[in-house]
């Protein structure tokens, strides 16, 4: 195949350096979570909780004017922050939102001390510089599939992070779940989570695995992981972008910084 | 009165006769779908296809007997469609070449059929697997493999039953709806305008084509008039689609042809393609459509034409490269080969469709959005092999690249967004090219105006059916590269 090694050979480099410094992250213009800003929401209206789907937004019993924020049921769509009338809900670009913790989705009042990093489960170390995954769909969209089919791609590039896709359960350190976790994928997921060796650990990734998102509930679908397999990583998003997906498997490792907490985005 | 369509009402004797008629005319039967337009009323609804260009004919019949008359037999392509209404409205067709259900897995117990309005909304169906209806083979030497429904690499999940003898596929069964959401009913009693974020998470990567055609059968439904402007930006994210997923195809095909600088060069396409999207603030075009127009406006300047220029050429640089490949055509020429009468008969759709010689194409037989204000050249294939499959996607592009550019030269100025009411009971159809085949929304509308029934048909769903009798008898080192060839989705067939 001499043309072929040509043709790849007279195309320049076409990873980014990111997450290292100077790297192009790709994202410009990608929408993330909205911004809640509770001083602004003072006419206790309900038009954004109307407008939420997957039942993000909803009121705080007992007081009429506040909101409970979860971004582990938000898709961003982007419907809440067009019938806002004060602007209490904002676009923003804060799409790296992968969490250790499922209550630091929850928007809090006042940030509590952050805990002193007490992990589920610390990765150690010599599963740092190398991880592999298995991923499985447990009911998605395929907007998640697509998005982790990019992280192969030559401009992300993922193994030039030491992080690879396994076909084995066998050989996986990571189970990656996608989707709500449909009735027909309960068990088959059970097994192939069965099915890897010591130590492992889970990810759940996009809206659909974290809470069930759009899909949650009904006769089919599930309501995500929680209290299904025990979670290590939380990353909503519909979907999260590849760079989100590569900022959640660094956080794992313990090579990048968890950036939201309280339902709030460094 | 389901707008966008030539309604008939037919009794249960007179179903088989209008099929055979229609059938007899070089008619196609396109959908059909249950619902309960009434606490008790049951209603199967079919949608019929004369010809190109010809209005798309609504039949209904309310269902009064125990059963209805299966059309399977005289139109096979309505089997998958007969058997999801046995499954999810509870309607037995008698006659039906094969019995057994589709959607829901065996094991699954659901209280009464979940797309009864009173089947209570949170409960999920009991579920202990049991073994899955499988064909009786006998024979010595013969292996089965169920491969899936966790496969490698990151797939969507689906099961694929083979029994072959050395290389040799004796049969292929693909077990399908793992993935089944059921997400027609999570439409029911949501407004117009929320609708459009379930359609556009449907199927993520037919993002705008299912958002789009869900849009057009609500304005149908509500008679809404769609501003210029808006229907010309609804053609560009619609081919801006189209580019990303074919690219993403040809980034597949040169995979599972061990082409791996084909492969990458495909996926970085791609991922420039995709780069391209999230200048409107979403890498799906997600968060733009809605009944009337769209949300926002989008301001296509100079760059994004530019910008399409030098890809076009790099995309181009590409094609011209894998046709010139012979490792890769070696693979594809006679590989997957679906002919011509067993395309009409089973309903393919899409490229699929058009490499085996059927010159079909909504976007100008059934002309939306700003389409009919464009020449739409459609490719045509006649081999129906996977390079054929190969070649129409590649034309396609050309014409994406076109139809992008020559529009972005002169787009109108103007309002996007139109007021769009459901009238009480209003019902509509819609529908769009999607990158893989003709896509159909069938919206009805409840009293309050909220959704009551959508029916989605999805061109993978109908291409599943076809795929299969392309493996039966072809060997195991070419399934890969005949299942890439085909495109399909899993999420927008299982719904």
């Amino acid at each position: 195949m001499p043309v072929w090694t040509l043709f790849g050979l007279t195309r320049p480099v076409a990873s980014t350096r990111w997450p290292g410094e100077g790297g192009d992250d790709g994202q410009a213009g990608v929408q993330g979570m909205p911004r809640y800003h509770a001083d602004k929401c003072d006419n206790g209206c309900r038009e954004c909780v109307a407008a939420c789907l997957p039942g993000a937004l909803t009121r705080k019993a007992g007081d009429e004017a506040r909101l409970n924020m979860d971004y582990g049921r938000c898709i961003a769509c982007q419907m809440c922050v067009e019938v806002c009338p004060t602007g209490a809900m904002e676009t923003s670009r804060d799409w790296a939102f992968a969490v250790r913790d499922r209550e630091d989705l929850k928007w809090q009042e006042a940030l509590q001390t952050p805990p002193a990093q007490a992990l589920k489960a610390r990765v150690e170390g010599a599963f740092r510089n190398s991880l592999y995954i298995r991923h499985v769909d447990a009911g998605s969209c395929n907007g998640c599939e697509s998005e982790l089919q990019a992280l192969n791609n030559p401009f992300y590039n993922l193994h030039r992070l030491g992080i690879f896709f396994t076909p084995s359960p066998r050989f996986a350190d990571v189970l990656l779940v996608t989707g709500s976790g449909t009735y027909a994928m309960r068990d088959v997921l059970q097994a192939t989570y069965e099915a890897m060796p010591e130590p492992k650990w889970v990810m759940a990734m996009g809206t659909c695995a974290v809470s069930g998102g759009i899909a949650a509930g009904g006769y089919s679908s599930g309501h995500g992981l929680e209290g299904v397999l025990p979670v290590d990583v939380w990353l909503p998003g519909c979907p999260p972008n590849p760079a989100a997906i590569i900022h959640a498997l660094l956080m794992l490792l313990g090579r990048a910084p968890q950036r939201v907490r309280g339902g709030r985005c460094e | 009165m389901m707008r966008n369509t030539e309604e008939r009402r037919l009794t249960v004797a007179e179903l088989l006769p209008a099929c055979e008629e229609l059938l007899a005319r070089g008619g196609r039967m396109s959908m059909a779908w249950g619902w309960f337009p009434g606490s008790t009323a049951r209603e199967v609804c079919y949608l019929a296809a004369p010809g190109p260009r010809r209005p798309f004919i609504l039949w209904r019949c309310g269902v009064t007997h125990e059963t209805l008359p299966s059309l399977a037999a005289r139109a096979p392509a309505l089997s998958w469609h007969e058997r999801e209404i046995s499954d999810l409205c509870g309607i037995p067709f008698s006659g039906h070449p094969k019995g057994h259900p589709l959607i829901l897995h065996a094991g699954a117990e659901p209280v009464m059929p979940p797309l009864n309005p009173a089947y209570p909304r949170e409960v999920g169906m009991p579920f202990t697997r049991r073994r899955a209806h499988a064909p009786e083979v006998a024979g010595s030497d013969i292996q089965e493999l169920p491969f899936g429904p966790v496969r490698a690499d990151v797939m969507e999940s689906a099961q694929f039953l083979f029994f072959y003898l050395g290389e040799h596929i004796l049969h292929y069964l693909p077990r399908l709806f793992f993935k089944h959401r059921g997400m027609e009913k999570r439409f029911a009693g949501l407004s117009a305008e929320l609708g459009v974020v379930l359609a556009e998470r449907v199927s993520g990567v037919g993002s705008v084509a299912h958002a789009l055609a869900y849009c057009q059968a609500v304005e149908a439904a509500c008679r809404c008039e769609v501003p210029p402007r808006a229907r010309w930006l609804r053609v560009l994210m619609a081919e801006l689609e189209r580019l990303y997923n074919h690219l993403h195809y040809f980034g597949h095909l040169a995979d599972t042809t061990t082409l791996k600088v084909g492969q990458a060069e495909g996926k970085l396409l791609e991922e420039r393609v995709k780069q391209i999207h999230a200048v409107t603030g979403s890498r799906f075009l997600r968060n733009l459509l809605v009944p009337g127009g769209l949300r926002c406006d989008i301001h296509p300047c100079a760059e994004l034409a530019a910008e399409l220029g030098r890809l076009q050429k790099d995309v181009n640089a590409y094609l011209k490269q894998l046709a010139h490949t012979g490792s890769y055509l070696d693979r594809l020429i006679t590989t997957g080969v679906l002919d011509r009468e067993m395309a009409l008969a089973q309903g393919a759709t899409g490229p699929v469709a058009r490499a085996s010689g059927l010159d079909e194409d909504v976007r100008r037989d059934h002309a939306y959005a700003a389409y009919a204000d464009m020449d739409v050249r459609v490719p045509l294939r006649t081999a129906g092999d996977a390079n054929a499959r190969a070649e129409v996607r590649a034309e396609e592009i050309e014409v994406s690249f076109a139809l992008m550019l020559r529009l972005l030269a002169r787009l109108p100025a103007g309002e996007v967004r139109a007021a769009c009411q459901p009238a009480a009971s209003a019902e509509g159809l819609g529908w769009s090219e999607s990158p893989r085949g003709a896509l159909f929304y069938a919206v009805h509308f409840d009293e309050q105006g909220k959704l009551a029934r959508v029916k989605i048909r999805s061109p993978s769903f109908s291409n599943w059916r076809v795929f299969q009798y392309t493996v039966r008898d072809s060997n195991m080192m070419d399934y890969a590269i005949n299942e890439a060839s085909f495109g399909l989705t899993i999420a927008g067939c299982d719904r």
